[in-house]
């Protein structure tokens, strides 16, 4: 079947079989393949991109039911050079050790923030529970989300 | 390992008619398909192998929480995370979001949906317990028309619902009745998992004595097990510690866990009894509004 999905604000069409799986639309498309396909059985996160706004299991949703809706991957927080804060915060607080999470991490983080700028640390906890990390114990990553809380304002004023 | 369904074909549904002539059409090839959380899964597997797809989440029609003809109705598209979010559903139903907060996790409560989590009759799946518990009714719409069913009649075995080839499941019905109070308990491995075992209880309590009860337990037997003999038990008495104890013993009796990866049978009994008489405990406290 012939899709045409929005990426990070671009038309993606290709033909694909309706059993295609959007974590495999985004990552054979040139450039994106920030996505990190993991588990696929909806458990560690690594995969989580946006739809409309909220944070999904890419693995668990064909390419064909994310056609009509607005995905926003991993690199789409870099804009015109200028990180996001919450990329800028993984990095001040060394928030990853291999990475493979990372992408889904920050996406999930993206939109909490989106949705509550000011999150507790108990959260963010519950906000990053769909992702698994094996390296950090998971603590920098909450301090790096909250320091792109703290930081939001500051950063952005510098683009 | 590549998991990627067998091959299907897909449609994507623009109204509740169109996807009901699209199933009888295709009979018991065609599976609806929601949130596509426990689907999905079941296809990778190939547990279950639909040759054609009908996604219904363009159906915006069937995604509501609202307060109707002395019920709270639910469409069936309503996601997880509209029933954690559901001012009017913690009022009437805490219940709800008890269950909630541990059903998966915040990422998969953006897609999974009431309709999709009662029509996989998963009997670790905590909605079903709820919805047995606060005695909802279901609305199944097929080619002739509606039918409303309790939820005792809705799951007929393990994976298995009265929703019959060119049927789908609309809505879910709560009735509202003065007095309840609901809570859900659960025990889980780690955060986002499948219960050990669970236990959703609601109760209404009328001039000290509890008038009725609905009392349902998860991952405990091959289906959602209502503990109809602890609710004999209760209807018609005061609510008291002992008496929710002797219930709790009932339901550890009365539940037919098998041994897994999440523990013995002996355990799981076990927590089927202490977390009912908790549910129970909660539920109660919140009827009469003594919450602490």
């Amino acid at each position: 079947m012939q899709l045409n999905l929005t990426i990070n604000g671009e038309q993606v069409e290709r033909a694909v079989e309706p059993r295609q799986l959007l974590v495999h639309y985004i990552r054979d498309t040139p450039g994106l393949t920030g996505t990190h396909w993991g588990c696929d059985t909806s458990n560690c996160g690594a995969c989580v991109v946006l739809m409309d706004g909220k944070p999904v299991k890419s693995c668990t949703i064909l390419a064909a039911m994310a056609e009509g809706h607005e995905i926003r991957t991993v690199e789409s927080l870099e804009r015109e050079g200028q990180l996001d804060p919450v990329q800028i915060g993984f990095h001040e607080l060394h928030a990853l050790h291999c990475g493979f999470c990372t992408p889904g991490m920050m996406m999930t983080a993206r939109a909490l923030l989106d949705e509550n700028p000011n999150p507790s640390e108990e959260e963010i906890r519950v906000a990053i529970s769909g992702g698994i990390c094996r390296c950090t114990g998971y603590k920098n990553i909450v301090a790096a989300i909250r320091w792109a809380a703290e930081h939001e304002a500051t950063t952005r004023q510098e683009v | 390992m590549v998991q990627t369904p067998a091959p299907f074909e897909y449609e994507r549904a623009t109204s509740v008619e169109g996807a009901i002539a699209s199933l009888k059409q295709r009979g018991s090839e065609a599976r609806i398909i929601a949130g596509g959380h426990s689907l999905l899964p079941m296809m990778k597997l190939r547990l279950a192998n639909p040759e054609y797809l009908i996604d219904i989440n363009d159906l915006d029609e069937l995604s509501y929480i609202r307060e109707e003809a002395g019920e709270i109705r639910i469409g069936a598209l309503t996601r997880h995370v509209e029933l954690l979010e559901s001012e009017l559903l913690a009022r009437h139903y805490p219940v709800f979001r008890d269950a909630e907060r541990v059903i998966a996790d915040p990422v998969v409560r953006n897609r999974g949906t009431i309709g999709g989590s009662l029509c996989q009759a998963d009997a670790a799946e905590d909605l079903s317990a709820v919805c047995s518990a606060v005695k909802a009714k279901v609305v199944i719409r097929g080619p002739d028309g509606e039918r409303v069913i309790a939820m005792d009649e809705f799951h007929i075995g393990p994976y298995m619902t009265a929703v019959g080839d060119g049927e789908i499941l609309t809505e879910v019905r709560l009735p509202l009745r003065p007095g309840s109070g609901s809570a859900h308990e659960k025990v889980e491995r780690r955060a986002g998992d499948w219960a050990i075992a669970a236990a959703s209880v609601a109760v209404w309590i009328d001039g000290g004595t509890i008038a009725d009860v609905g009392l349902a337990l998860s991952a405990v037997g091959p289906t959602t097990i209502h503990v109809t003999r602890a609710e004999e038990l209760l209807r018609g008495s005061s609510p008291s510690e002992e008496l929710f104890a002797q219930a709790g013993e009932i339901a550890s009796a009365d539940c037919s866990p098998v041994p897994d990866g999440r523990g013995p049978v002996d355990y799981k009994r076990h927590l089927a009894g202490v977390l009912a008489k908790r549910a129970l405990r909660r539920a109660t406290a919140r009827a009469l509004h003594q919450e602490a």
